[in-house]
């Protein structure tokens, strides 16, 4: 038998017609056309001049930089400071300045404010538009066909899958992204988290919160 | 940057206005949801002038830009058979290309499951 290294902490009784999915290389087999063609825009870019491959390798960074822990930032502040909150919603793009976040140039974005009597979600039904500069890459699930179509058609059903049931009297608004404009949800802050600090609040705070698909849980802020 | 804020730019609807979904088919990249077609709605928010995304995906300059609106629909009406609750909402950006003013609601026609709670 051949020497398992790190497989040996795990009892290996079993043959490999065990339970485990099939694990592939990340990049087994060849180039997807569209990998190919990024290469080839990629090197022509390069080749006129237009772009340098340090500026490609540093937008990389920067998209690699932006996660959700920036959004729930963001989400804390609005919580404990109600002055940047009216900012925030007013003219998102420039209150995020003022916690030195630069939205770019692509797209505007909107915060769009849930409270108890307003549950806000959002999606894209044109393609995957999503705030990435403050949200990070979009889960797969954001991007799926069954997202897409069902949560402008049936947005409770998709919530209760998400785990999030939200009662009649309360009204569902979803946003379809599909134009120039980017969606934040700020979620209404949960009850239980007076007094806490922003860094205890942005703890609270997932992406999904900001995407409108989960609550902030009082519980998870204890941990 | 696609937002250019053009004061000469006329802006056709303001918030509040009740606004129609051209019912037009498109060819091409369109960013006009196909469900939204002729549904009715209210102007809740304009967001101001932007390229026009149906001729920048065609690498064409984008002029004319197009006012940009959030328009609300209530869901019960976008969906024939919405199951969800009276109260619920979607709101789409719309390009003004594609509305057309509608009458504003008259007490005619009584909305499906008014009541509720």
């Amino acid at each position: 038998m051949h020497d398992h290294g790190p497989h040996d902490d795990h009892d290996h009784d079993h043959d490999h017609g065990d339970p485990h999915a099939p694990q592939k290389d990340h990049d087994a087999g060849p180039a997807s056309p569209y990998e190919v063609l990024e290469q080839a825009i990629r090197e022509l870019l390069i080749e006129r001049g237009v772009l340098t491959a340090a500026e490609i390798s540093a937008q990389i960074d920067v998209v690699d930089s932006r996660s959700a822990e920036l959004g729930a930032k963001v989400i804390a502040r609005a919580w404990v400071d109600p002055d940047f909150k009216q900012r925030l919603i007013a003219d998102t793009r420039k209150a995020l300045l003022e916690l030195g976040i630069d939205i770019g140039t692509i797209a505007e974005f909107r915060v769009v404010e849930s409270t108890p009597q307003l549950h806000n979600v959002v999606v894209c039904t044109l393609c995957s538009c999503y705030p990435k500069m403050l949200l990070g890459i979009p889960p797969a699930w954001y991007k799926s066909l069954a997202y897409r179509a069902r949560t402008v058609r049936e947005p409770r059903a998709v919530l209760a899958e998400f785990g999030v049931t939200v009662p009649k009297d309360v009204a569902v608004r979803v946003h379809d992204s599909t134009a120039d404009l980017r969606y934040v949800v700020l979620p209404a802050r949960p009850a239980g988290t007076e007094g806490w600090t922003e860094q205890q609040l942005a703890a609270i705070v997932t992406r999904d919160c900001m995407i409108g698909t989960a609550l902030p849980k009082v519980e998870a802020g204890h941990a | 940057m696609t937002r250019s804020a053009d004061p000469r730019m006329e802006q056709r609807f303001k918030i509040g206005d009740r606004v129609r979904v051209d019912g037009r088919g498109s060819l091409g990249h369109c960013r006009t949801p196909s469900y939204l077609r002729g549904q009715t709605g209210t102007v809740v928010g304009v967001h101001g002038v932007f390229r026009d995304p149906e001729v920048l995906a065609y690498n064409r300059p984008g002029y004319p830009a197009r006012v940009l609106y959030k328009v609300r629909f209530a869901q019960s009406e976008v969906w024939k058979r919405y199951a969800g609750a009276a109260v619920d909402q979607i709101e789409v950006d719309v390009y003004e290309n594609w509305l057309l003013p509608a009458p504003v609601r008259t007490s005619a026609k009584p909305r499906a499951a008014r009541k509720g709670s």
